[in-house]
């Protein structure tokens, strides 16, 4: 198949079969005010010299030169040198999906691997070959549980990330799955168990909770766990900062765990592309969403991979499928399988360690809102103008959260990481007291 | 293979043998037979209300996942648990210990729409 666009004589074929007179007449029934009635204003054609040259010019604008303590789903790690390596071969970088087990094994064996290393760091029997990301994930595993548990509610928890619940609330409006959101403790920003308890019945399929939470607050995975079993339903554990899993127990008291693993190697671009992970209880692996890889025999008898339940995939199932997700992140994940690799356990551990005493050593010259237990983020007060201040240091700052909780008023989300500075930190540190002190003495006076 | 005469057939290769007001449910020899070995059954929990011909769960051989459909109206009121711990045994005796699930009929008059064990003899080719 050769990707080239359609010669003017092609189109005019096409058209002629419609029965149309022009192109335009394939978009007569749209509302003329969404009609733009002129071309895209976009530049003729540039050299490869003129192209370089332009995202040379963009690059410089962006914040190179900056130290960041953004965190709120998408954190800056150290990504190791091996990983960009491995992912560039042309082995990995231009291969379909691997559904000719006897010319992929070698995809099939990195997945696998994938799979494996999932279990092992969610404390979980299966995982599939990766999402999206962890925001499509959630309402994965949210459909998963109506299967499972034939009921329909979905319970999630204020304290998961917000823009998640957006995409949960996106999967669930048409499909009969009503959501209903459960309050953290406003003191130590965790979930609130006894609100938990309350909204809890036999309808409810899942409740949905991330730990670290959104605020970064480590939860009682135990405790939610117990609750929802208690009324039938299953624990969904969210994860958005992997490494966090370095030293955390793993969620083995879930039944679903969903999460993102940009963390591991992956780079923020903007935003995307990352990638997911679902894992979950081997009673369950017939309805997990996507793809599997597993471990099987060739003719000779040797170990060799396959995709394997592929039954419950839209390629064959159609509309009965267990999901729309028909592919997996493969060489997205295969970034984190490489990160994984050079790592290790132990050196997972002391990545994670790492985190914890630089957010540790951050937050104390700071005003936390939540007193909660926290890995390598966590909320303080401090208003918007920190953040103008921070830029001047060169410095950006945290995440206002009023924008999703409108009774969290000037607070912030700061993270770090192993890659922050102590010096940045110091001037964090200093810029946040400098702020702070006027707005205490305006609260004085009111 | 021996197909009951007291059973009655549909053309989704179904049976269904009523006593009373309960109808068992079950997939043919030949339905079987064309899947080939059958690795796990999808069946409605007890409680969930099926249509004559509709969608009730769902067969897995190696080869394909096959829909089963309800001969009969009614709810479910218990599953064959059999099925759970060994789909194999759809294979080896799918008139007997591998039937699907017992139905409470909601209208006992829809067996008419139904095959005899003669016409679905000939529906399928064999006598």
């Amino acid at each position: 198949m050769r990707y080239l666009p359609k010669s003017d004589s092609e189109r005019r074929q096409m058209l002629d079969a419609c029965g149309l007179g022009s192109t335009e007449d394939l978009f007569s029934q749209l509302p003329e005010e969404a009609r733009l009635h002129r071309p895209l204003r976009l530049d003729p054609g540039k050299s490869e010299y003129e192209i370089v040259d332009w995202f040379r010019a963009r690059g410089s604008e962006t914040a190179l030169g900056y130290a960041s303590f953004l965190g709120a789903g998408v954190y800056n790690h150290f990504r190791p040198v091996m990983v960009d390596t491995v992912v560039s071969r042309g082995e990995f970088l231009t291969s379909y999906t691997p559904y000719q087990a006897e010319i992929s094994q070698g995809t099939l064996t990195t997945i696998f691997e994938f799979q494996t290393m999932i279990c092992q760091l969610t404390g979980m029997e299966v995982a599939n070959a990766s999402m999206y990301d962890g925001s499509t994930a959630v309402p994965e595993a949210a459909m998963m549980a109506v299967r499972i548990t034939g009921r329909h509610k979905i319970l999630v928890a204020r304290s998961v990330h917000p823009e998640y619940r957006e995409v949960l609330k996106t999967y669930c409006q048409h499909q009969a799955m009503p959501i209903d959101e459960v309050a953290f403790d406003p003191r130590q920003g965790s979930l609130q168990l006894a609100d938990t308890d309350a909204k809890l019945s036999d309808e409810v399929a899942a409740v949905i909770i991330q730990s670290p939470n959104f605020f970064g607050i480590v939860e009682e995975v135990k405790a939610a766990a117990d609750l929802a079993h208690r009324h039938g339903a299953l624990l969904v554990v969210v994860f958005t900062e992997a490494v966090a899993l370095g030293l955390l127990e793993p969620p083995r008291e879930a039944d679903i765990v969903a999460g993102e693993l940009q963390s591991f190697a992956i780079p923020p671009s903007y935003g995307g592309p990352f990638a997911g992970i679902i894992a979950t209880r081997e009673k369950y692996i017939r309805q997990i969403p996507g793809r599997l890889v597993g471990e099987t025999k060739d003719a000779n008898g040797n170990r060799a991979f396959c995709l394997t339940l592929s039954t419950r995939e839209q390629h064959i199932r159609r509309e009965k499928a267990t999901s729309n997700i028909c592919t997996n992140q493969a060489l997205i994940a295969l970034m984190a399988t490489v990160f994984m690799t050079v790592y290790g356990r132990e050196g997972l551990r002391e990545l994670a360690r790492q985190n914890l005493s630089k957010a540790h050593y951050l937050a104390r010259g700071l005003n936390r809102r939540f007193g909660g237990a926290f890995f390598n983020e966590f909320v303080i007060e401090a208003p918007e103008s920190l953040n103008e201040e921070l830029l001047r240091e060169r410095i950006i700052g945290g995440v206002p959260l009023a924008r999703w909780y409108p009774e969290l008023q000037d607070t912030m989300l700061v993270c770090a990481t192993e890659i922050t500075r102590r010096e940045h930190m110091d001037t964090f540190q200093r810029v946040a007291r400098a702020v702070s002190e006027p707005v205490l003495a305006e609260g004085a006076r009111r | 293979m021996n197909y009951p005469e007291n059973f009655h057939y549909t053309k989704e290769h179904e049976w269904v043998s009523v006593e009373g007001d309960v109808g068992t449910i079950g997939i043919t020899d030949h339905a079987q037979h064309e899947l080939g070995d059958i690795v796990y059954v999808d069946l409605p929990r007890a409680g969930t209300s099926v249509t004559q011909g509709k969608t009730i769960g769902s067969v897995e051989s190696v080869k394909a996942v096959s829909d089963i459909y309800s001969p009969v109206s009614g709810e479910v009121i218990e599953a064959n648990q059999v099925l759970a711990e060994a789909p194999e045994k759809l294979n080896d005796d799918p008139h007997g210990v591998a039937w699907l699930v017992k139905i409470r009929l909601a209208s006992p008059e829809e067996i008419k729409n139904l095959l005899s064990a003669a016409d679905y003899r000939t529906y399928i080719g064999v006598e």
